[in-house]
């Protein structure tokens, strides 16, 4: 059942921050050492709080950024670097929406002249005609009326701005959609709306999703598989149903129990963390959660655990017992 | 679920005006704009037509009339509607005429400092950083002039005449446009529709003119606006110190210099090309606080 698309191993991103004139530059690790693979039809969710590189990881992803190390292929053809630069067809494969639909918009171009700019970019043999009418076409997909070709973005509620983002980002025949926190910047009621309106695509064009979120039961709407990170680095991995029904990292399990359930009857247990997220520019030695875990022993301080198992896997020396 | 329409966030209607008369609409909104628009094109009407208008030759000297007051005082004639200068000129004639080198001298300071000044702050806030701080350096360099002392150095070196005059303004306004473009440009780049372009493909020079330079105009238009009158001014100022354009020439700033002795004797020959002077450039600068309300979507009431 799995077609996969896009493969990563072991990516990583490392910025050099320069901090005075004299002293040494510090390696930030965005992102350090992640794998995965989409999967035509198919979401992989990336869950994580907030600075533990899952938008660096979307940037590389889209190729805005080349990673630092680590290998991306793109249906079995390694994408080199600075590739989506000089390669139209590469750079059409992989698009991305953002989260924010307000500043992700031109606010000087008309909608329809922002959904045709990527076809008037690498599509120079289309000729103008049939470039409107498949900007039109794509207005009806997600669902927006044809008038709206001509306004500008501020005319727009951020649902339907959303949609145009949506909308721009498949003008080029996409397969793999990067989805940069789509819905957190919008209200819950339109949230499933932008939702349902990206299942449905899926469906329909077979495409593969990177979700990236915060927000668990968004996740657990979208996803089939799930990928948590925690500064930089993934600690548990694996389809949503396993990882959903028997969380083995602690960091996972913590995320868990902060997401409210519907249900008031069942009452579970809100596991806080103590403790600050830490700085990127100076993670702990060992496991990086050890200062936050309540299950850390010597071992966590010490040395670094990787990922292990098979389709559900996780980085921790004292997994919770599935 | 259900599909909910969306209703779309304008209640316009269906029939959406169009780019132009919506931009009418919103400058016709601030009064004050539409009163410089007015003086504006006014004055340049007047500038376009002045032979047909003036009823002398700018330069005809009537030696029977010198210093002549304006129609109003006593000894004035409706001949002369707004007196005589010195050598027998009549004003008005000198005034209309001069609408046409005030307007020549904005146009072309205001074309050749926004156009390069535009270029060059674009290029600056897309530029690797040593690139940025190079440029930057030169027009601080430039900025630490008093605009008018630089100006009247490179007319000195260049020698004095309009031409060279109005080179000297441009070079001297300039550096606000970069300063300007750079800012602007700067605080754009990072938003998300840049990258989108980006992850479009949209080559560099795309992005800089295409994408981020159309979201960065509505300073520089009232920077333009307000230059358009300080380069009349800067080119009055030359022109009175000698330094512009040179007489006969009717241009206020010279018109100004030229009378200056007279101005206890008659007023008229210093009031009325100050008059003018102050004017087009109060309507001027209206008229471009207009346009920026009108030209912003970001100030729009949606």
């Amino acid at each position: 059942m799995s077609d996969p698309i896009f493969t990563a191993e072991n990516v990583k991103q490392h910025y050099l921050i320069r901090q005075g004139m004299f002293a040494d530059p510090i390696v930030l690790r965005a992102v350090d050492g992640a794998s995965f693979v989409l999967n035509r039809g198919r979401t992989l969710a990336v869950v994580g709080e907030s600075g533990c590189g899952k938008s660096t990881l979307a940037r590389m992803v889209t190729m805005i950024e080349d990673p630092t190390e680590g290998r991306m292929t793109i249906d079995g053809s390694e994408i080199l670097p600075g590739a989506a630069s000089r390669d139209a067809v590469l750079r059409s494969r992989v698009q991305i929406v953002f989260q924010d639909p307000y500043g992700s918009l031109n606010p000087r171009q008309t909608i329809g002249k922002t959904l045709m700019e990527p076809l008037l970019i690498n599509r120079k043999d289309v000729p103008a005609q049939e470039r409107e009418r498949r900007a039109r076409e794509m207005l009806d997909l997600v669902g927006l009326r044809p008038e709206y070709f001509d306004r500008y973005p501020h005319m727009f509620s951020g649902g339907q701005r959303q949609r145009i983002a949506v909308a721009r980002a498949l003008m080029l025949d996409p397969e793999v959609l990067v989805l940069d926190e789509p819905v957190s910047a919008l209200d819950l009621s339109i949230q499933s709306q932008i939702l349902n309106l990206l299942v449905d695509l899926q469906d329909r064009l077979g495409l593969a999703y990177l979700f990236i979120s915060h927000d668990l039961s968004v996740v657990r709407h979208v996803a089939n598989e799930v990928m948590v990170m925690y500064l930089g680095k993934p600690v548990e991995q694996g389809p949503k149903d396993a990882v959903f029904a028997a969380p083995r990292h602690p960091y996972t399990k913590a995320l868990m129990s902060a997401t409210p359930t519907a249900d008031p009857s069942r009452r579970q247990e809100r596991i806080k963390l103590s403790g600050e997220l830490p700085s990127p520019m100076a993670v702990p030695p060992g496991c990086p959660f050890h200062p936050r875990c309540w299950r850390a022993s010597d071992r966590c301080r010490k040395d670094m655990p990787t990922l292990e198992g098979d389709a559900h896997r996780f980085a921790c020396f004292n997994p919770i017992e599935a | 679920m259900t599909e909910i329409t969306e209703t779309p966030a304008t209640a316009t209607g269906p029939a959406h005006p169009s780019p132009l008369r919506e931009f009418w609409q919103y400058f016709s909104d601030n009064r004050g704009a539409v009163a410089g628009l007015v003086v504006f094109a006014a004055f340049f009407l007047v500038a376009v037509f002045a032979p047909l208008i003036a009823p002398y030759p700018p330069h005809e000297q009537f030696r029977d009339h010198l210093l002549q007051p304006p129609f109003w005082q006593p000894g004035g004639t409706l001949q002369f509607p707004l007196g005589t200068d010195p050598l027998g000129r009549d004003m008005l004639s000198r005034l209309i005429f001069g609408a046409r080198y005030s307007f020549f001298i904005g146009m072309v300071v205001v074309s050749i400092a926004s156009f390069f000044g535009v270029v060059i702050g674009v290029i600056a806030g897309f530029a690797p950083s040593w690139l940025d701080t190079l440029i930057m350096r030169l027009m601080d360099i430039v900025l630490s002039f008093p605009s008018l002392l630089l100006a009247l150095v490179l007319v000195a070196v260049l020698g004095p005449s309009l031409m060279n005059a109005m080179i000297a303004i441009a070079v001297v306004l300039q550096p606000h446009f970069v300063r300007l473009t750079r800012a602007a440009v700067l605080s754009e780049r990072p938003k998300d529709y840049v990258t989108a372009a980006k992850v479009a493909g949209a080559k560099p020079g795309r992005l800089m003119f295409v994408t981020v330079l159309p979201n960065c105009l509505a300073p520089i238009i009232v920077q333009a606006a307000l230059s358009f009158s300080s380069a009349i001014l800067d080119a009055a100022a030359l022109g009175f110190l000698g330094m512009g354009a040179q007489p006969p020439t009717p241009e206020w700033g010279t018109m100004l210099a030229e009378s200056r002795e007279f101005i206890l004797r008659a007023w008229w020959v210093v009031t009325f090309p100050g008059l003018c002077i102050l004017f087009a450039v109060l309507a001027i600068n209206l008229m471009g606080d207009g346009l920026r309300d009108a030209l912003d979507p970001k100030l729009k009431r949606s």
